[in-house]
């Protein structure tokens, strides 16, 4: 088997942690905006549009660069963060985070879009008849049927952002225990004359968790449509 | 009581209807384009008339002058389609208690079985929609509406979308429901004998205006 050293098992667990931290923080703001894409009509909504898109064209590079700028301990909002609140994301792990959440962001969004727009909104208008005000139409009838694009959304932004590194490395650095992901640990290690054993099995690894995550991905998506088609 | 005196542009029609009902059953009959859906859909609240009021049991629920536009879920009604429109994440059971879960109304065990039994979907309670035929399914959509505890019922060709055999399966619902059920009821259809057995009353629309209106009689 696998012979992960200490060293390599860190890099590990805190690309689980921080895709797992991006994904879940993400999310409410994805179903919100998924939601507001999908259903309102507003002045600006192409350039919000081509807003979330970004992080998807632009060089990761400059997506971290400009991280840096905005939320560094001297940007406009982390030097606010850091004094009022105590949160600090430069070159922390709560960084890297923040940089896989946005780079992950338009992956997270698109599924649960489509989903939103697949809905049949004569069930809403049913569920309006029966007395149902528009937040719990919204929590009993469009959320549960949108569910496997939601599900869907949350597996392909985990697994973007667990292989993030452009914008992460930019942004928090490559420090081992506190930024140092999967992918900047391969980097590192693949510069190091005698690191090819130990990138080749952060690889195998990086294939694994990525394959395992497509495969939930679509477990879930098949599942939650089955259920939807009311069998 | 339902009071309707109502104007609505939609494109290059006009609907303008006005009739005043005491009835059980208030049958709308119509041609297809009539404005028989646009008019049911304004006294549930989905669509707004352009001027004009709607009065369901003595509360306006619509007053253009007055700027009052009720919204659905406050008006009390019950809707059944023509696709019966079952939620199709919950099961029977699920969809039946949906309205009084919305409506946070207490739980009537007694009201309950009466309706199941009414309807006769006592065994199809933990199935779910897409396991029911188009005719369980509106009397399910029917059970669903009738235990919100609506002040109005509304019934948009609820038999449209069946065939023969199941219309003459579901229409003894239908006159029990109206014999038993003690809510009032407007039901939108362009068939002559499906209001003849249910309706009290008759409005009949004709491009978008009332042209008569009165017993079943109008009918013939």
């Amino acid at each position: 088997m696998l012979d992960i050293s200490p060293a390599e098992w860190t890099a590990i667990l805190l690309s689980l942690r921080v895709a797992i931290i991006a994904t879940l923080v993400a999310t409410p703001f994805g179903i919100a905006l998924a939601w507001l894409l999908a259903r309102k009509d507003f002045w600006g909504k192409s350039v919000l549009d081509a807003f979330v898109h970004l992080p998807l064209v632009l060089p990761p590079v400059v997506t971290g660069y400009l991280l840096l700028l905005t939320f560094g301990r001297r940007g406009l909002v982390g030097g606010f963060l850091a004094d009022h609140l105590g949160i600090v994301f430069a070159f922390r792990w709560t960084g890297a985070a923040l940089a896989c959440g946005v780079m992950s962001f338009p992956l997270l969004v698109r599924p649960m879009r489509l989903s939103i727009e697949a809905i049949d909104r004569r069930l809403e208008q049913a569920a309006e008849t029966l007395g149902a005000a528009p937040f719990k139409v919204f929590f009993t009838v469009t959320l549960p049927l949108a569910l496997p694009g939601v599900l869907a959304g949350m597996v392909l932004g985990f697994a973007k952002a667990i292989g993030e590194f452009g914008a992460t490395i930019t942004f928090v650095s490559n420090i081992p225990g506190e930024t140092q992901t999967i992918s900047s640990a391969i980097y590192s290690l693949i510069q190091t004359p005698d690191g090819d054993a130990a990138a080749g099995r952060l690889v195998i690894v990086s294939i694994v968790l990525a394959l395992g995550a497509l495969i939930v991905a679509e477990w879930f998506a098949r599942r939650a449509t089955q259920r939807l088609h009311g069998n | 009581m339902l009071r309707v005196d109502v104007e609505k542009q939609l494109g290059e029609f006009s609907l303008e209807a006005s009739f005043s009902s005491q009835g059980r059953v208030t049958g709308l009959f119509g041609a297809s384009g009539a404005g028989k859906t646009s008019l049911i859909n304004m006294i549930a609240g989905l669509l707004r008339p352009d001027r004009g009021t709607i009065v369901i049991d003595g509360e306006t629920v619509d007053d253009t002058a007055a700027g009052i536009h009720v919204p659905t879920w406050r008006r009390r009604i019950g809707y059944v389609f023509q696709d019966a429109r079952l939620f199709p994440h919950l099961d029977v059971a699920q969809n039946l208690d949906y309205g009084r879960r919305m409506n946070r109304l207490a739980s009537d065990p007694a009201q309950h079985t009466r309706v199941v039994e009414l309807l006769d979907i006592g065994a199809l309670l933990d199935r779910r929609p897409g396991k029911l035929s188009g005719g369980e399914r509106q009397r399910v959509a029917l059970g669903r509406a009738l235990l919100s505890k609506p002040r109005l019922l509304l019934l948009d060709e609820p038999l449209g979308a069946l065939d023969e055999a199941r219309k003459l399966e579901i229409l003894p619902y239908l006159v029990r429901l109206r014999d038993e059920a003690n809510v009032p009821m407007v039901y939108v259809s362009h068939d002559v004998a499906e209001l003849r057995q249910l309706a009290t009353q008759i409005v009949m629309l004709r491009q978008g205006r009332v042209t008569s209106f009165g017993g079943v009689k109008v009918l013939t």
